[in-house]
This record gives structure tokens, C-alpha cells and sequence, in this order.
């Protein structure tokens, strides 16, 4: 029997790891195979993938970003669904890798036919397999970061804090202009580092108001910024990943560990 | 060649590349002119759909949102006594500036009735009074045309600013007074100025504190003609 | 004006340091989000109003060359006058022209910023005419001999205390003892000051917000009446406006209104939104006698048929700047030129050039939400992400960038070797990060680890725990 409340049917879903999680979390990896196969799944982590080509993408090279796109869409498109554990991974699988091959029609739709199988996480879980209740438990005063690139390319905001709250124990509590960018941006939080210092500090003041235990969000790259700035703020807020407290997997340390 | 020919070619260059589906300039004029001629209404907010009734307190409710005042009135008779009320609760002297509107006529006074200067200002009036061509009630708006009737100058010289709008004249949305501007001034003409005013005017420049009174008037009073 | 572009980021790093400055966007940062939000939900149409606003002017400008010549036509024919300009040079002599013809002393100006681009008030006052700012925030700005620093709220970053001082220093003819505490005191003394050169001035120059073809209207919406005083009272109207401006009819101008005030100040409508066609009439009592319009283009023409295209549907409401994480840092000096925040890192590059303003479209996070408030629905991002590709395409890119770039995409495309380094990468950064799981200092990463740590890695990458995983059949 499933230890999550789920109606959707069996599905083969290939996990999408992103180059992030594989390097510094792989907690998270691990944490959405548990909640995917939870939920009925059958997960298979494609071994030959790497990275979805953002940087190449955001930098302006076009060749580069066709060239992963191409890689990455010959792994996955044999797959029912391809599930990653972050919205702006998954954004560049499902809206920016259509806007790559516009002069080639064969990988046009190609492409086309991919986006409609990429869905960032929770928004898997909730929409397609439709998940409403996850047997996790956390005593816990929780904030939820929204990432921008699934927010604003994937519509992700509802999915994972309906999912938060069937957390046995976690309160989520919203802090002030949770849409607002944690100035992370990839490149952009090593090239424009003073801009995005004032980003990240904003964020961070928002987070210390709400006086929470936990932030949360659904993607690695934020994670890394805002828990690098509350610790070196020497802030006592611990930082995770969504996933982990859905899976139920917070035994181990938390992302730039514990005070 | 003029810059005129020069850039219409640049542009009809740069179209040219675009079109995945040839339209000839021949096609493009007549969709131009078709649109103009027909100019389609788009989308017109479902807010006003109300009596006239209610159409009249939506738009008195949206004048005093605007930071004006609003009174409605039964006659122009009644009209006129209002104005002179609004003058002395504001320490106003009784001495107005109007234009040559026929509809001012109508306007009844108190025994003593104020003083007029008709004509354009030049920027030395206190008050002045002037008549709506329409009200909009979708946002409080009032629509003003040029002419000696209700010139110009008297919606922004002076400090206190009346305007005299008749309920009959109390459309729903902007497109609708399109519709009778229209119908009053021809097809594709309007007067020289039509000014669509809601509120007095104002300035947040400052530390984004908004202050009402920047160049225009500082003080806006709309009486509305509700003739039974 | 002068551009500097090029130095965004040293402009960038003033501005954070600028301890009035940053009090100054702390109202930017509260207030103008609110009320557009407020604004929004106050109207149920509103996205459905976004899509029709987008559709008239994409259909407008499918067909702008017929539409320019429908509105000529109309303005002739309320007895103005199309001055057409190719670029800044030709606008600037035109309105020297007009100015010549008028025997123009001092021209009173509403808020335009075409008239920036164009470096209008420089150009004039070289040739002897005294060109009067009327908006509250341009005219605080000239007396401090500055550039606007937002589209629609041009002295945003400034302060209360540093109005007063400008205005002690110009105003002399007041007592210097004058109180001047309230901002309602100091909008009073530049009213008073303004009246009167309303009143002198010989020729009023004003932007337009749109121009409408079925009428051969401009249209100008101001809050202060600024606009309106500047065309009334002087002999000559001049409308300064590019040819993007244009909409069919009356019926989609009131479509797009209905977007514009909303997402610039979260005002249902502008307080003053006037229409003017051609010069007074026999039988009117006031308004101008002569009315001219200086149509410019300075490069639109040839964004057509680009990537950069749905850029001439901007109608400058602000609310890409107003929403921007960057814009909120750093201000709209920073910049460098006239257009800051995302529709100036679009827009910039296109009138002056990738290579003077290649900074601007790569300071972004790409968070999207300039997009997502955009109520002509411009996708901003993707443009700047076009700029960042023409870059690259032109090798304007900085060398080692590209370089690291280079390294990056090759290990991406071998993943042998990609496994290799990412394996190695992660147990070097997790010794590093030791038992405090944090890394305090990294070479090559000092911009991040300046202003924060970096979390270490847990250990062994995903990959190789994953097989692992699967090798021990769980």
C-alpha cells in the first residue's frame, strides 16, 4: 500500500536531477524518488544526464543550449513524464527549449512533444497524480520562498504549500513578498555581486520578520543564496529543500548546516 | 528623398521580412481603413452595467474617490444656489468666471447673485464654473470639450474648479462619450481640446506623498443635474 | 545627455553606497507594488484588457505605415502640422525651426521622454532659449541639472531635504528664512513660480502618451496639469512624439488607458487625459494657434520585423522598473542613459547600441516579474536574453567568461568527464566546508563569498550515490 493518498495511476517517470542537487544536495534527489515512488510511481534516473544548459542559455549561446537541449531531450523523451526537483530546471525544459528550435522543424516538435512531458515536482504530484496528503511529520515554523522561474513560467505557488500543509506538526507562516527574487539569478549573483548582496538581504530580513525555524523553497540555486546569506548573517534559521520535508527525509543536516 | 518617404519605406521594409503570410499594401490599407471606420469597442468593464439610477451613485461615489465632491442637485435653478453654498463654506469670494454655455442661464442665485466675468481666464479667477459635455461613471470622470461655451483655460487655471454635469448627459463608459462626441462633431473630428478630468490635480513627486493643488485647480466640485 | 551605460556597474556599486539615495527607492519599494496590485484586483477585466491592449497595438504595428499616413492626413486636416525625423539631429533642428519662426524666448515643456532621448533642454539652451521643466519631479530635477531616474516618477531619488535646498538655492527672490517643512509648502512655491512662466512663455513643447489616427489627436495624461498648461497658454503647441505612439481609434485608446494608469500609479485613470486636435478653431476663446507634431522615429523602423519588435508596444507605464529587484537596488542613474529598469535594458541597447550599453540586458536575475506585470504583456526577458545572444554572436562577451562558458558546455556534452569533475568538485568543496558544512572563502567565487558563505556539498554526488544505491539492489 502507498503511504501517500494519491488517485493517479502507475506512471514511468524519469527523475531529472539537475546539475545542482546532484553536486550539493543529493538529499533532494533522493527525496523526490521517495515521494514519487510513494505515490505509485516507477522511477528511473537516466544515468547519461548532466545539466539542462541554462547557463549557456542565459549567457546567449544558442549553439551550446542546442546542443544540451538536443542531449537532453534524446535521454529523456522515451519517458511518460520527466519530473525535476526545481521550477527554473524544468521552466528550461518545458518553455525555453520550444523557443530553441523554431528553424528546425524535426526538433521543433520534438521539443514540443517533450514540454508536454517535464513537470517541475510538487506540481507533479498535486496535479498530475493528484496528491493531496503526504505521511511526513515535522514539529516545525516553516517559510516558503517562492522561486521566479517557477512561479512565473510554471505557475508554481499553490502545489507545494497545499502539500506543506498535511505535514503533521509544520505551521507555514507567509512572509512579506515571498514573489519577490532572492537575487540568485545563476551567474548573475557572481557578476553583479553587490546588486545581488542587496537582493538577497531584502529576502533575508523578510525571512528573520517571520521568525520561522525553516525556510523552504522548491529550488537549489535560491536555497544555496539565501541559507549562504542568513548564515553568514549568523542567522539560527535552518534551510531545506521542499522536497525533504515532504519525503520526510530531514534526519540529515540542513543546507549549510546547523547552529 | 524626405525623411518622411525615407522612414514609411524603412518600415514597410522591416514588415516585409516579418510576414510569414504575405498581405499586399493594397490588403493592409483597406484593414486600416475598415478598422477606423468600423473602430470596434474591446472590452468595456462590467461595472457600470447598472440603473440609470445607480449609474448616477457609481459615478458620484467615484468623483469623491477621486478626491472632488459630489451633489446632486433637482434643477439648474437649485444648481446655482449649491454653488453659492459650496463658495461660503470655503471662504470663497462670489465672484466667478464662467464661459458662454446657454445652460449657465438656467442657473438661479440667492437674492444677492454672485459676480460673473465671462470669458476665457488668464489666470487671475479663484473660481470658476464650467458645464460637462458627459460624466463617465465607469471611473468619475468628466468629459470637457473646447470652445467658447466652456473655455479651456478655466479646467486648470483656477483654484476651485465647479463643473455642472446633466444627468442626461451621465454615460456608462470612455466609449460611449466617444459615441456622442461623434455624433455631436462628425466622423474622425474632434474639437480642438477634449479634456477628461478626474479629481482636482496633483503631485506625488515629492517622497511619493501625494499633495492635491499642483498646476491645476486644487479644490474640484461636481453638481450633477438630476432634472425629474 | 551623456551616456554610461558602460560603467552600470560601477554606477551600480555608488548607488548601493548612496545612503540618500536608498532612503529615497525605499518609496518605490512600498508604494508602487501595492497599488497596482490594488488597482488590478479592482478590476475583474484587467488581464482580459492586457490581451486586448497587446492585440491592438501588435495589429497597430503590422500596419504602422498606414496608420502614420491615415493620422498625418488628420492632423492636416485640423489645421496642424506633421514634422516627420529621422533621427535626434533632425527633431532637434525642426523644433529650432518652429522656435526661429515663433521668436520663442522661453518654452515651458511637459514631461517627455523623447525630449531626453533627444537631449532636447541642452540643445535649446545652447541656442538661447530657456526651456522650463513644468512637472514637479522634471523641474526639481533641472534645477539640479540632472536625468530623470524613473519614466513617470522622474526625481524619485530624491529626498524632501534635498528639494528644499535646491529650491532655497534657486528661488532667491523668496526670504531665505521662508519656512519649508511640508511638501506642501514646496509644491506651492514651484507652483507659483511655474504660473508664471505658464503665462510668459511663448511656445509649449509636450510628449504624447499615444497619438490616435482615426482623429489626428495626441493624447497626454498628466496628474498635475502640467501637460495641459504647457499647450493652452502658449501661442504654439509643438508635440514631440515617436511613431510608435500611434493607435487606430478612439475605442482602442480607451482599451489601453484603462492598462496604463493602473500599472503605472494604480490610479483607475490619470487625473487629466486630453485629447488635442490641431490648433484653437475660429469661434474658441483660448488654445493654441499653431500645433505641430515632430513624428521621430531614431531607430523604431528598423526594431520592426527584429526580436526586439514587441518592444514599440511599451507605453511607459513604469511598472517593469517599478517591480524590478535591480531598479529597486540601484536606482534609475545607474542606467546610464535615458530608459532604466528592464523596458531601458531592452530599449537602450537598440537606440544607442549593444556595445555602449551591453551591461543593461545582463543586470537581470531573470525573476520575470517585470513580464508578468507588463500590461502590454512584452516579454521582457527574452529580449534581454536576445542581447545577451547578439553579444556573444559579436564576441562582446568578456574573453574569460566566454572562456569558462566554453569549458562548462564541453564537460556538459562529455558526461564521463562531467561525472569526473563534478565528483571531484564535491568531495574538495565538502572537505572544505568541514563539519561546519560551510565554505567562508572560495577563489574564483569571491563575488559570492564577499557577501556569503557557500554551503558545502554533502559529500558524494547524487550520481554516484544513486548507483551505489542501485548496485546494492537497495
Amino acid at each position: 500500500m502507498s503511504k501517500i493518498d494519491k488517485k493517479g495511476p502507475s506512471s514511468k517517470v524519469a527523475l531529472f536531477v539537475t546539475c545542482l542537487v546532484d553536486l550539493f544536495r543529493p538529499t533532494v534527489g533522493f527525496a523526490s524518488i521517495k515521494l514519487l515512488e510513494d505515490a505509485g510511481c516507477q522511477v528511473h534516473v537516466p544515468v547519461r544526464q548532466t545539466c539542462c544548459g541554462q547557463p549557456a542559455w542565459n549567457s546567449g549561446s544558442r549553439k551550446d543550449t542546442r546542443d544540451i537541449a538536443k542531449q537532453v531531450i534524446t535521454i529523456f523523451e522515451k519517458y511518460e513524464y520527466v519530473v525535476a526537483p526545481s521550477g527554473s530546471c524544468a521552466g528550461m525544459l518545458k518553455v525555453h527549449y520550444q523557443e530553441l528550435f523554431r528553424d528546425i522543424p524535426e526538433w521543433d516538435s520534438r521539443a514540443e512533444r517533450f514540454a508536454s512531458k517535464v513537470f517541475e515536482l510538487t506540481s507533479f504530484l498535486t496535479e498530475v497524480l493528484g496528491v493531496t496528503n503526504v505521511k511526513a511529520k515535522l514539529n516545525s515554523r516553516v517559510t516558503y520562498h517562492d522561486s521566479c522561474a517557477g512561479l512565473r513560467e510554471l505557475n508554481i505557488s499553490d502545489q507545494p504549500r497545499k502539500l506543506l500543509k498535511s505535514v503533521d506538526g509544520l505551521s507555514l507562516h507567509e512572509m512579506n513578498d515571498s514573489e519577490a527574487c532572492c537575487g540568485f539569478g545563476g551567474t548573475f549573483a557572481v557578476k553583479y555581486s553587490e546588486i545581488s548582496n542587496f537582493i538577497v538581504t531584502e529576502k533575508t530580513e523578510n525571512i528573520e520578520r517571520t521568525e520561522p525555524d525553516l525556510l523552504l523553497a522548491g529550488d537549489l540555486g535560491c536555497l544555496l543564496n539565501i541559507a549562504g546569506k542568513l548564515k553568514y548573517q549568523g542567522s539560527k534559521i535552518e534551510v531545506r529543500h521542499v522536497a525533504e520535508v515532504l519525503a520526510n527525509m530531514c534526519e540529515g543536516k540542513p543546507i549549510a548546516g546547523r547552529d | 528623398m524626405s525623411s518622411r518617404e525615407q522612414i514609411l519605406k524603412k518600415i514597410k521594409g522591416s514588415l516585409r521580412k516579418t510576414q510569414t503570410v504575405h498581405t499586399s499594401d493594397e490588403q493592409r490599407n483597406q484593414a486600416v481603413l475598415a478598422r477606423i471606420n468600423q473602430h470596434p469597442r474591446g472590452i468595456i468593464p462590467a461595472r457600470t452595467s447598472l440603473s440609470r439610477q445607480d449609474l448616477l451613485y457609481h459615478f458620484c461615489e467615484k468623483v469623491k474617490a477621486s478626491e472632488a465632491s459630489c451633489k446632486i442637485v433637482e434643477s439648474y435653478e437649485k444648481a446655482g444656489i449649491e454653488i453659492q453654498k459650496f463658495l461660503r463654506q470655503h471662504n470663497l469670494p462670489q465672484l466667478v468666471r464662467i464661459g458662454t454655455d446657454q445652460r449657465l442661464n438656467k442657473l438661479g442665485w440667492e437674492n444677492e447673485p454672485p459676480q460673473l466675468l465671462i470669458g476665457p481666464s488668464d489666470g487671475q479667477d479663484l473660481v470658476c464654473v464650467s458645464h460637462a459635455q458627459y460624466g463617465v461613471s465607469e471611473t468619475g470622470t468628466l468629459v470637457m470639450t473646447s470652445g467658447p461655451e466652456n473655455p479651456t483655460t478655466l479646467n486648470f487655471l483656477p483654484e476651485t474648479h465647479i463643473i455642472l454635469l446633466n444627468k442626461k448627459n451621465l454615460q456608462e463608459s470612455y466609449e460611449d462619450s466617444w459615441a456622442a462626441l461623434r455624433q455631436r462633431y462628425g466622423k474622425e473630428k474632434l474639437p480642438r481640446t477634449v479634456n477628461m478630468i478626474t479629481g482636482p490635480s496633483r503631485s506625488a513627486d515629492i517622497e511619493q506623498t501625494l499633495i492635491l493643488g499642483a498646476h491645476g485647480p486644487l479644490r474640484l466640485h461636481v453638481i450633477v443635474i438630476d432634472g425629474k | 545627455m551623456k551616456v554610461s551605460s558602460s560603467n552600470f556597474k560601477s554606477n551600480a556599486r555608488q548607488a548601493l553606497d548612496d545612503k540618500q539615495l536608498q532612503s529615497a527607492l525605499n518609496h518605490v519599494r512600498n508604494n508602487f507594488i501595492s497599488k497596482r496590485s490594488k488597482a488590478r484586483l479592482d478590476l475583474p477585466e484587467f488581464d482580459a484588457l492586457r490581451d486586448n491592449a497587446r492585440a491592438i497595438k501588435d495589429h497597430t504595428l503590422e500596419h504602422l505605415d498606414f496608420y502614420l499616413e491615415h493620422y498625418e492626413r488628420k492632423v492636416v486636416e485640423s489645421g496642424g502640422k506633421v514634422h516627420w525625423a529621422a533621427d535626434a539631429v533632425e527633431a532637434r533642428g525642426i523644433i529650432m525651426d518652429i522656435c526661429r519662426k515663433t521668436n520663442a524666448k522661453t518654452v515651458t515643456k511637459g514631461k517627455s521622454m523623447i525630449s531626453e532621448e533627444i537631449s532636447l533642454n541642452e540643445f535649446l539652451a545652447a541656442n538661447s532659449i530657456i526651456p522650463v521643466e513644468t512637472d514637479l519631479g522634471e523641474y526639481i530635477i533641472q534645477l539640479r541639472g540632472e536625468n530623470p531616474s524613473h519614466i513617470i516618477a522622474p526625481a524619485v531619488h530624491l529626498n524632501i531635504d534635498q528639494v528644499r535646498d535646491e529650491f532655497r538655492k534657486a528661488h532667491t527672490h523668496l526670504s531665505p528664512n521662508r519656512p519649508m517643512n511640508e511638501p506642501e509648502t514646496l509644491l506651492g512655491e514651484a507652483r507659483e513660480i511655474l504660473r508664471g512662466k505658464f503665462l510668459t512663455a511663448e511656445l509649449g513643447i509636450t510628449g504624447a502618451n499615444f497619438l490616435v489616427a482615426e482623429t489626428g489627436s495626441s493624447l497626454i495624461v498628466t496628474n498635475e496639469g502640467n501637460g495641459d498648461l504647457t499647450q493652452i497658454l502658449p501661442r504654439v503647441h509643438v508635440v514631440l512624439a515617436s511613431i510608435d505612439k500611434i493607435v487606430p481609434t478612439l475605442e482602442d485608446l480607451a482599451q489601453i488607458t484603462r492598462v496604463l494608469a493602473r500599472s503605472a500609479t494604480g490610479q483607475e485613470i490619470t487625473v487629466y487625459s486630453t485629447l488635442s486636435t490641431g490648433p484653437r478653431r475660429k469661434e474658441d476663446e483660448d488654445g493654441p494657434e499653431e500645433y505641430h507634431v515632430v513624428l521621430l522615429d531614431n531607430g523604431r523602423s528598423s526594431m520592426l520585423g527584429t526580436e526586439f519588435s514587441e518592444m514599440l508596444r511599451c507605453i511607459r507605464c513604469g511598472a517593469c522598473m517599478n517591480h524590478c529587484p535591480v531598479y529597486q537596488a540601484v536606482g534609475g542613474h545607474a542606467y546610464g542613459w535615458v530608459y532604466p529598469g528592464p523596458m531601458g535594458a531592452v530599449l537602450t541597447p537598440s537606440l544607442i547600441g549593444v556595445d555602449k550599453a551591453g551591461h543593461l540586458p545582463n543586470a537581470s536575475t531573470f525573476c520575470g516579474r517585470c513580464e508578468a506585470v507588463c500590461p502590454m504583456r512584452i516579454p521582457l526577458p527574452k529580449m534581454m536574453r536576445s542581447w545577451r545572444e547578439r553579444e556573444f554572436e559579436q564576441h562582446l562577451v568578456p574573453p574569460a567568461h566566454r572562456k569558462n562558458l566554453a569549458l562548462w558546455a564541453w564537460l556538459a556534452k562529455h558526461r564521463r568527464l562531467y561525472r569526473l569533475t563534478t565528483g571531484l568538485a564535491a568531495r574538495i568543496l565538502a572537505i572544505r566546508g568541514g563539519l561546519s558544512k560551510r565554505i567562508n572563502k572560495l577563489p574564483m567565487a569571491e563575488g559570492w563569498t564577499k557577501h556569503r558563505i557557500l554551503p558545502a556539498p554533502e559529500g558524494a554526488t547524487f550520481m554516484k550515490l544513486y548507483r551505489r544505491r542501485l548496485r546494492k539492489g537497495r
